[in-house]
């Protein structure tokens, strides 16, 4: 290979897409190393601190589009105090500083201030794309100085952050002469929106394909925008009420005719019911579905809705569908890959409207099925035998049984057999929750089967640490391993320290590791950061015995982050 | 009279301690003791010589259902002070909340938590009282309505609501010639008339909506005017 000119070797890889066959090819020598890295345009960092920005500039000068990702997974469910870290401002700051032409900037769990999205703006001259999710510390001003100086900017996708609303007049703020917006998402901003620059924002944008509103835009202003943007093919309703025998949802009815090309749907956080039909003729073109924040809409009316939904790839809806809503989508959603079922009570542990019999429903009748979020009343070892027979392409599998430690309702069985069968029959899963009551046998089977398994999520599982460490020693492909509330200790915990170099990072919260094995851990691998968060300031130095609440630990090539705050501790 | 509790939990049979009601977070409660649990009339699995506290926090959870009201529409409760709904003084809720469970981004919790707004609404001369979830509508108009289908599925005789003044913002029950006056509690504890405000500003400060009698008409004369009602402030 050492005759071809570097140009050949770099066209050859512009087909090699994916970070992990790009990771590949940079191993194989120093040529393709070099080559690789300097033709690289999209970098992924699955955790913030394990190398540093400077690290990143140097290696990638190429670098046009970053994602970058901070808290761990369990933050999105408050187990992380906040002050945590997760900042992205060294990283802005950084490539303000470098020569880099960033474009792209995709961050998720990271903590974004007003001050990172302004240098953001004012110092990148070619930024295209800014997508935020579930982030934090930023409110409309910062928005409103991307709006104001990003002038080739193609998309702002603001997902499930929490942001606060100081005025809508940030979409004021896209001057006249912006015209290049393709995507838009601002749904989860919470305040009054400038509906007129809306509107004059979307008349201007020829190439918008997406569109999210959030719920202070009224059905009117919906209507206006339709008319103006039928090419739309993502569209996120803000605020569906109205009156059903107005000229404004009369008018409605039949702009949306002409939206042919609709194929994603979501919102309706407000929504009444009887202006559903409006939305009946684009229902067969959908290819994506997004009804679970739409709490209005119940039994009937859902189920006239889905039936229409012939086309459906991805559903997102509530437990109040119910088994028998689910059985409708069995019937009609022959072409169903991804579905995800929410609780609508989420305050504790309910009543979820959704059993065994829902799931085993959409297995048999939807055979592409391939990445499933249910939580549900209860489960049992048949219903996911039969799931696992007939669902055998399941890349992601993830079972929320409301109930902690609840067993097979029938057999009063742990329900080991039924994840085994899972495990067993899905040969290429990669992502897998659990819940329920479960023994050590579960983490038996899945270390035994889950070759290719990558993520793990454990609660309130296993009786010994036979279980964590049938999973260390089984899953190779193991990359990201999160416990809470289950009796794994120190053996578990140091019985094969050098696997965790081999994974981003691991999570034990309300386990049994004590300071001590935390240390040992620490001593022995330099390269990990092992964590501990210290809430309630009830360790004290010396206390080796002590049971540690939250531990984080994470692979690193920079050593213990400076940013840390009082309560996190880097043994 | 608080009874007396044995000296001896154990000698009677049942030992209190294992089924007394603990909260906290799992793996902090029954710790390193063995657990062999005999729940009587409890129907979940006994688990024997495990040394998961959680285990053992399950069954106290469990055991909690038996001694309490379970609470309906937990999750749209506005207000901790309904103790009346509970018949023996505990720490809140059997259905315990677990930190971080059930694994739902907190970001959707909320969104989902506020766009279900339930409110207690008494009737006078009711002998319970009803609720409505505020976000199901969109205007005065809306709720009224269905607060009048409300009286009438309250009164003896059924019959259709005949709304005659949509303006007044009051309600009759046309069985009897009863009229009623809508008023609510908002966050403040003040009671005030309902439909002076905007709706929306209405819908977030409404605490709970109270329908007051203002008269008891023999012959109902729908025309006649009513300026004030006789109701407390």
């Amino acid at each position: 290979m050492n005759y071809f000119p570097d140009e050949v070797l770099e066209h050859v890889f512009d087909f090699v897409a994916s970070h992990r066959d790009r990771n590949a090819v940079s191993l194989v020598c120093r040529l393709w190393h070099r080559v690789e890295r300097l033709s690289r345009q999209r970098v992924f960092v699955g955790n913030c601190y394990a190398l540093s920005p400077e690290i990143l500039i140097a290696r990638f000068p190429g670098l046009k589009s970053l994602t970058l990702k901070g808290k761990p997974h369990f933050a999105d469910f408050n187990l992380v105090p906040h002050d945590w870290g997760g900042y992205v401002q060294p990283w802005i700051e950084a490539l303000s500083n470098s020569r880099i032409g960033l474009e792209e900037l995709r961050l998720k769990r990271m903590v974004v201030s007003d001050e990172s999205l302004e240098l953001l703006s004012r110092s990148l001259a070619n930024f295209k794309s800014l997508v935020l999710v579930s982030c934090e510390g930023f409110t409309t001003v910062g928005l409103a100085a991307i709006a104001a100086n990003c002038r080739f900017l193609r998309e702002l996708d603001l997902q499930e952050n929490e942001i606060d609303d100081h005025s809508g007049h940030w979409l004021s703020c896209f001057p006249d002469s912006c015209t290049s917006l393709i995507s838009l998402n601002f749904a989860c901003l919470k305040g009054e929106i400038n509906l007129a620059a809306l509107e004059r924002l979307v008349a201007r944008s020829p190439n918008l394909r997406s569109l999210r509103l959030n719920r202070a835009v009224p059905l009117e202003t919906l209507q206006n925008i339709l008319m103006r943007a039928p090419q739309l093919v993502d569209l996120g309703t803000g605020s569906y009420i109205h009156d059903p025998d107005s000229e404004t949802y009369n008018k409605l009815k039949h702009t949306i005719l002409k939206c042919k090309s609709i194929r994603n749907l979501s919102g309706f956080l407000e929504v009444a019911p009887r202006c559903l039909p409006a939305i009946y003729p684009i229902c067969l073109n959908l290819t994506s579905l997004n009804l679970s924040y739409a709490a209005g809409i119940h039994g009937s009316e859902l189920v006239k809705l889905i039936r229409r939904c012939a086309k459906l790839q991805r559903l997102w809806i509530l437990d109040c569908i119910g088994d028998k809503g689910l059985e409708v989508v069995a019937s009609t959603c022959k072409e169903l890959q991804e579905l995800r079922v929410f609780p609508s009570d989420v305050l504790g542990v309910g009543h979820a409207a959704v059993t065994e019999n829902g799931l085993v429903a959409i297995s048999a009748g939807c055979p592409k099925l391939h990445s499933l979020l249910y939580f549900c009343q209860q489960m049992t070892n048949a219903a996911l035998i039969v799931v696992a027979k007939n669902c055998p392409n399941f890349i992601r599998f993830r079972l929320c049984i409301l109930e902690p430690t609840k067993p097979d309702p029938v057999t009063m069985q742990p329900l080991d057999d039924g994840f085994g069968a899972i495990v067993q029959s899905c040969k290429h899963l990669r992502r897998l929750s659990l819940s329920g009551l479960l023994t050590d046998r579960v983490f038996l089977y899945i270390g035994m089967y889950a070759e290719q398994l990558e993520m793990l999520s454990v609660a309130f599982a296993g009786d010994s640490d036979k279980g964590m460490l049938y999973v260390l020693n089984g899953c190779k492909k193991l990359r990201k391993l999160e416990i809470r509330d289950c009796p794994y200790g120190d053996k578990a915990l140091l019985t094969d320290v050098g696997k965790y170099e081999t994974m981003r990072s691991l999570w034990m919260s309300s386990c049994e590791v004590t300071l001590g094995g935390c240390k040992t851990l620490a001593k022995e691998m330099p390269r990990l950061n092992v964590e501990i968060i210290n809430e309630h300031d009830q360790m004290e130095i010396g206390s080796e015995e002590q049971r540690v609440e939250k531990m984080y630990l994470y692979r690193t090539l920079v050593g213990p982050r400076k940013d840390a705050p009082e309560f996190v501790w880097t043994l | 009279m608080s009874p007396d509790l044995p000296k001896s939990d154990v000698s009677s049979g049942l030992n209190f301690k294992e089924t007394e009601l603990t909260l906290g977070l799992p793996g902090e409660i029954g710790r390193g003791t063995s657990s062999l649990i005999q729940i009587p009339g409890s129907s979940s699995a006994k688990l024997t010589g495990t040394k998961r506290g959680f285990s053992q926090a399950a069954m106290d959870l469990n055991l909690g259902r038996s001694f309490s009201v379970e609470h309906d529409d937990s999750a749209c409760e506005q207000s901790e002070s309904e103790n009346e709904d509970l018949s023996v003084a505990k720490p809140p809720s059997a259905k315990a909340q677990i930190l971080g469970w059930p694994p739902v981004r907190a970001f959707r919790k909320n969104v989902i938590t506020k766009s279900c707004h339930l409110v207690k609404v008494a009737m006078d001369g009711a002998p319970y009282l009803r609720k409505v979830d505020l976000e199901m509508y969109n205007s005065y108009q809306q709720l009224l309505s269905a607060l009048e289908e409300m009286l009438i599925s309250c009164s003896t005789i059924p019959t259709h609501p005949t709304r005659n003044y949509l303006d007044e913002k009051k309600l009759m029950d046309p069985a009897s010639g009863v009229e009623y006056v809508p008023i609510y509690e908002d966050k403040d504890g003040d009671l005030m008339l309902v439909g002076d405000v905007p709706w929306k500003m209405f819908v977030e400060s409404c605490k709970r909506l109270r329908l007051i009698k203002i008269s008891e008409a023999i012959g109902p004369d729908p025309r006649t005017p009513q300026q004030s009602a006789s109701c407390t402030s």
